[in-house]
């Protein structure tokens, strides 16, 4: 990547949140000003699941081809997406704090992150009780592939099925559901999708960068063996 | 590099390697003694702590669900580590197709753990006032599917855990995440079951139990090639 990419996709970020934080938002019920999170807490919790998405991806290249490269890919993007999932919990905590009483509610979604941090903490410890490279890369792969076919169970079903257990304990809904989208302005929907556009290079560019320190190492590495 | 075809074919081999386990775990009865006297004492250690306290049934509910999602951790990571442990990993790759080890292996924990938590149930019923189930087909039908969607992920992941270094820590930690979906379906299908739910109300709790067993079992037949032959 150029390094005038990173100054633009810097530019661009701070710009986003600016307008983000600035800009007149019209008046949400029950949220006010404290919707202004989306512009920096949905983009991380995307970035969560496409990390773990992409961890599964190069996962499945690696067992195609037995390539190590993958398998340093993929862990560069699981690294990214622990990262960012951490992120995306401590901002919805806090914001759960000041908008529904508490930090922590089980919230359909609060689970689903909870539950995706708990899959990458157990990829984590995989891979450090592996020692063998190929045999680390090959199970970790393995595991990251069971793992996201669980995720749909929370992501889609869970939400659909918790709501309708508890229909009036107060918890409100989440905050990228069908009420918060029918709230949202035209103005304040571009700069969330500037947002989650400027993330998501944010993501790339560090993705490159874990990634290729990671290949060199592995070369450097190989070499002196 | 033309490869060996395995002696046994899939068929014969998956029934021969559930005899063989099935027979070892008979000589010996490690597994199920060790797993009886840890459902003993796990739910003596809840019924002390419950003494005289009323607990509700979605509470229940979810104890009994504990216990058994702790029996099966503690007892089904042996199946692939004892292999792993005695060296005879590569006699078996010799002597049955991968699918085959898979297969045996799961019939051998699907069996091992039915006997298990049949026991569990019983004990619970008696020793739980608070756990006393008014729709029994609910029940059953959670039980059956449950089970068996608990010993196919758990079988896989004690493949995936057998070559690993600190196997018994590692083995909960990784398998929780994947059983959570399973977990929480049947909890609330028990919980149901417990509160006299028509069944109408549990057939969604069941549309996910079953959904959860095709699409594991599925990927673990899939994946098994890459662990078992790695």
């Amino acid at each position: 990547m150029k390094s005038w990419m990173k100054i633009a996709i810097g530019l661009w970020i701070a710009a986003v949140l600016v307008i983000g934080i600035s800009m007149p938002i019209g008046y949400i019920p029950g949220l006010g000003d404290k919707a202004r999170i989306i512009y920096f807490h949905v983009p991380m919790s995307w970035l969560a699941v496409l990390a773990f998405f992409m961890s599964m991806w190069y996962g499945i290249k690696y067992l195609r081809n037995k390539d190590m490269k993958n398998d340093i890919k993929s862990a560069s993007a699981a690294e990214l997406g622990f990262a960012f999932s951490i992120l995306a919990t401590l901002t919805g905590s806090i914001w759960a704090r000041f908008s529904w009483g508490s930090f922590w509610n089980w919230d359909p979604r609060e689970t689903s992150i909870f539950v995706l941090l708990l899959i990458y903490g157990a990829y984590f410890s995989l891979r450090s009780a592996l020692e063998v490279e190929e045999r680390r890369a090959t199970l970790s792969a393995v595991y990251s592939i069971v793992a996201f076919v669980t995720v749909p169970f929370f992501v889609f079903i869970m939400p659909r099925l918790m709501t309708g257990l508890h229909p009036g304990e107060g918890s409100p809904a989440p905050i990228l559901n069908a009420n918060g989208k029918m709230y949202m302005e035209a103005s304040m929907r571009y700069v969330f999708y500037a947002s989650l556009l400027g993330f998501t290079f944010l993501y790339i560019w560090l993705f490159n960068l874990r990634s290729r320190i990671g290949i060199l190492s592995y070369n450097n590495h190989s070499e002196i063996e | 590099m033309k490869r060996l075809r395995p002696i046994l074919t899939p068929m014969r081999g998956a029934v021969a390697i559930f005899t063989k386990d099935l027979n070892s775990e008979l000589r010996t009865r490690y597994a199920l003694n060790s797993l009886i006297m840890f459902v003993v004492v796990t739910l003596s250690i809840i019924l002390f702590s419950t003494a005289g306290e009323a607990v509700s049934p979605s509470l229940s509910a979810g104890i009994l669900w504990i216990i058994v999602f702790f029996a099966a951790m503690s007892g089904l990571s042996r199946s692939f580590v004892s292999e792993e442990e005695r060296g005879t990993t590569m006699t078996l790759q010799l002597w049955v197709e991968p699918s085959s080890v898979l297969i045996g292996k799961l019939l051998f924990n699907s069996l091992l753990i039915y006997v298990l938590n049949m026991m569990i149930i019983v004990a619970y019923m008696l020793t739980m006032p608070a756990f006393t189930v008014k729709s029994p087909l609910i029940f059953l039908i959670t039980v059956v599917m449950g089970t068996f969607g608990l010993s196919t992920a758990s079988t896989f992941i004690a493949a995936i855990i057998s070559k690993a270094n600190s196997k018994g820590t590692l083995y909960p930690v990784l398998s929780f995440p994947i059983l959570l979906p399973l977990l929480m379906s049947v909890i609330d299908a028990t919980r149901l079951s417990v509160e006299g739910a028509t069944f109408g109300e549990a057939a969604g709790d069941f549309k996910i139990l079953l959904s959860y067993c095709v699409v594991v079992t599925t990927v673990s037949i899939m994946l098994f090639d890459f662990v078992w032959r790695d």
